[in-house]
């Protein structure tokens, strides 16, 4: 089920922060973040997210167009190579 | 013969019946027209009038999305999905389902016919 529109959209606390104070300095470096549960806001886009997927890291760009979707969305966490091909 | 935004609608079905032949309009948006429309739900397309078709026209054109322009914009949106390479994104380029439904079997729909892997060999003793 969606979210109730009264709460807003949820961001973690030190997404949010990180995010603002680099907003301010007008620095841009990664922002490493365990959090794939934020929903990303029109303040993130133009940022380099590297979000955890469980293993390690993945770096996301954030674009205009990913407003709206979480972090997570972005770092897929299973790994699927395909069937073995066949012996012989 | 009654022929709104490119589809002949079948005459000799109920009005609130033969408008969702049209791609993008179902029962309630057809009742909906209809009421807007000032027509009874049970009278026959073949029976509409002139005016009445027009009328119909009218509110299509205006105030719905209908066939091709829907289609393309729900082709938009699945393109975009895939653009941004979210995981409803991937899944489309699969063709796998999206909502978190399983795959070990069933999603047919998704997955298309079966492929059967041949020649599985057996558990030798």
């Amino acid at each position: 089920m969606a979210r109730s529109i009264k709460k807003g959209p949820y961001i973690d606390h030190n997404v949010e922060r990180k995010v603002s104070t680099m907003n301010d300095s007008g620095k841009k470096t990664v922002i490493k973040t365990w959090s794939r549960r934020s929903m990303i806001s029109p303040d993130f886009v133009g940022h380099t997210f590297a979000v955890h997927n469980g293993n390690k890291f993945i770096p996301v760009y954030v674009t205009e167009n990913m407003v709206g979707h979480k972090l997570g969305e972005f770092a897929p966490t299973r790994t699927f190579r395909g069937h073995s091909e066949k012996k012989r | 013969m009654a022929r709104i935004a490119g589809i002949d609608l079948p005459k000799n079905k109920r009005g609130e019946i033969g408008l969702t032949y049209i791609f993008g309009i179902g029962r309630s948006t057809a009742q909906s027209i209809l009421t807007q429309a000032g027509i009874d739900f049970n009278k026959k397309v073949q029976d509409w009038t002139d005016e009445e078709l027009t009328a119909i026209r009218n509110i299509i054109s205006e105030s719905i999305k209908v066939e091709g322009q829907l289609r393309s914009e729900v082709q938009l949106n699945i393109k975009r999905l895939m653009d941004i390479g979210c995981y409803r994104g991937l899944r489309h380029r699969k063709g796998l389902p999206l909502r978190g439904q399983r795959t070990k079997n069933n999603s047919r729909t998704r997955k298309g016919k079966r492929k059967t892997v041949a020649n599985k060999k057996k558990a030798t003793k």
